[in-house]
């Protein structure tokens, strides 16, 4: 749940080197393990082994064993790719659609403009997780769902961003410049528009992946994204909770996993919006 | 125009958008029914059985058997009459539903909120402005209580205190779930607090108080703070969804009655009217909060209510 990156308007408080350098060592790590996760692990992560269940971290399972006798540490390694498909993948689909919509807004005349972000004020009236869960009853759980559920609530933020950056930059000189050279709207919007308005959006998107991974999570979490036995973080987490009583490690390891994660994503967001603002203003 | 009748129009133009954000939040409820795959009668009914003449009182009830704009004008007059649809699983109508769980929630969310309110208020005012050791502290502490996804924060508060050392029931109880849902909302609070705060302090009245002797606590709690504040309000709408959303997955965790458990289990048994049905009461909600927020700004803040 990271604060929407629309309300900081002021630029962020400086984080210290020690802590950008942190958060950008473990995302690289993540990304890694995300992209070879047998790097690190050996075996398959829905390996069971009846005789090893439960037992507690150290020797040869050094995060312990689930109630099946898996090994944590394998099921969390593994679970990386999941959590930051799902998280990158809704994120990448809401700055599409959101940019779409943004563009839409900006450039197509009043009428479009008002149709369009009266759409999106209706969806943010809609608390986000709810919006998902709308989603979801209608297209079903699974996966992909759960990115596309992701996607309809964090891409309003994105809709309005483009949306207010074309209409800066279409009064800029250089715009002017391309549409008195005869340049087609398209071209323009290609070539100067959206290069313009990426800065702003990469750091709005940087932020905005981290509510994303948790939001994913917290769908896998009560059931609706990924479907066990995936390793997916949220999905441990639900099902070590039943165990917490007798295996703390089922759940505090996964959930370990996305906070760091969210943490890492949140402070180099932050590290980016103050490197950004501060080029452009 | 005077400063009333300028004031009436605004208030006339945020009630029409409103009411337009509710009719696209019904619209898009119509919506999801006709996208979900699927005989529209049989997605209502969701996963129970019903007799012939039910289903036979359901398609005329809905005007299934009339084209979709007879549909969508029936199912929009319906909302209007407050008729959220029956819950063909729950054997009962939505609004009745929905009724008998919002109460818990209110309690949760709004007591989640207080706890917020009141443990951002004092570390802002009390880090504000203070040395870079104690600022850096509590960004970090902050900045960790943004990023734990509330499910991992109730786990573990769950754990802790009521299997451990057993001080909360384990299911019901309002202390932990409140606690674990105004974990984010007072981190981020706090951040937006403590800004204002900062940027407060440096304003001219303040060296006027604080050159009148007054003590720097008071300075803090009686000038600084009253400016601080108003930012936040425009936060309160997004408050509303966090909190709501939060709801869902406390009142998960913690076995907890309320809304976001009615949800839930509409979700996984794809009972769509009652889905539709929170939809439609959380934006009305959002909407009626927000209308609220603009009141509260023009009642405080002078300023507002001259000609545009």
């Amino acid at each position: 749940m990271t604060l929407p990156a629309l309300t900081t308007s002021r630029t962020p408080r400086r984080i210290p080197r020690a802590g950008v350098w942190a958060a950008t060592l473990f995302i690289a790590v993540v990304a890694v393990l995300a992209v070879a996760p047998g790097l690190v692990t050996h075996g398959s992560p829905n390996d069971a082994d009846a005789l090893a269940a439960l037992q507690p971290p150290g020797g040869v399972h050094l995060l312990g064993t689930d109630a099946n006798g898996r090994d944590v540490f394998t099921r969390v390694v593994f679970g990386a790719r999941p959590s930051l498909l799902a998280g990158l993948g809704a994120t990448a689909l809401a700055v599409a659609v959101g940019s779409v919509l943004g563009l839409l807004a900006a450039l197509g005349g009043r009428l479009l403009d008002e149709v369009t972000m009266r759409f999106v004020d209706v969806l943010l009236s809609l608390p986000g997780l709810l919006l998902a869960l709308l989603v979801i009853t209608v297209v079903g759980r699974g996966t992909f769902n759960a990115i596309l559920a992701i996607a309809a609530y964090t891409l309003p933020s994105y809709a309005r961003l483009v949306r207010a950056q074309t209409l800066l930059i279409r009064r800029s000189g250089y715009v002017e410049a391309a549409t008195s050279l005869g340049l087609t709207p398209g071209r323009i919007v290609l070539r100067h528009i959206l290069p313009n308005a990426f800065a702003p959006l990469l750091v709005v998107a940087t932020i905005e992946v981290g509510t994303a991974l948790v939001a994913a999570a917290s769908l896998s979490f009560l059931g609706l994204g990924p479907q066990p036995p995936a390793p997916e973080w949220g999905a441990m987490l639900s099902q070590g909770r039943e165990y917490f009583s007798v295996a703390w490690w089922m759940a505090v390891f996964p959930g370990l996993a996305i906070t760091l994660t969210v943490l890492s994503v949140t402070v180099a967001g932050r590290h980016l919006q103050r490197r950004v603002e501060g080029r452009l203003t | 125009m005077t400063a009333r009748t300028s004031v009436a129009g605004r208030i006339a133009v945020r009630l029409a958008t409103s009411l337009l954000v509710l009719w696209g939040a019904v619209t898009v409820a119509f919506v999801a029914l006709h996208l979900t795959p699927g005989d529209v009668v049989d997605v209502l009914i969701g996963n129970s059985t019903v007799t012939p003449e039910v289903r036979a009182a359901i398609i005329s009830d809905y005007g299934l058997d009339q084209p979709l704009l007879v549909q969508y004008v029936t199912y929009l007059g319906r909302v209007l009459r407050g008729d959220l649809g029956r819950s063909y699983q729950l054997h009962q109508p939505v609004a009745e539903a929905i009724g008998s769980q919002i109460g818990a929630s209110i309690q949760l969310t709004l007591s989640a909120f207080a706890m917020a309110v009141v443990v951002a208020v004092t570390v802002s005012v009390l880090t504000a402005k203070r040395s870079r050791w104690i600022r850096g502290l509590f960004s970090g502490i902050e900045l960790v209580g943004v990023s734990i996804p509330t499910f991992w924060g109730g786990i573990l508060l769950l754990t802790f205190f009521s299997f451990t050392l057993g001080l909360f029931p384990v299911t019901g109880g309002l202390v932990l779930p409140a606690v674990a849902l105004a974990i984010p909302v007072s981190a981020i609070l706090t951040q937006v607090l403590r800004e204002g705060l900062e940027l407060t302090l440096d304003e001219p009245f303040i060296l006027t108080a604080r050159s009148r002797g007054m003590a720097d606590l008071a300075v803090r709690v009686r000038h600084a703070l009253r400016h601080a504040l108003l930012p936040t309000v425009t936060l309160a709408g997004w408050f509303v969804g966090v909190l709501f959303g939060g709801a869902v997955i406390v009142e998960e965790i913690f076995s907890r009655e309320g809304i976001g458990r009615l949800t839930l289990t509409a979700v996984t048994s794809k009972d769509l009217p009652v889905v539709m049905g929170v939809v439609l009461v959380s934006a009305t909600l959002y909407v009626v909060v927000n209308i609220m927020i603009d009141l509260f700004y023009l009642a405080i803040d002078p300023r507002l209510r001259g000609a545009r």
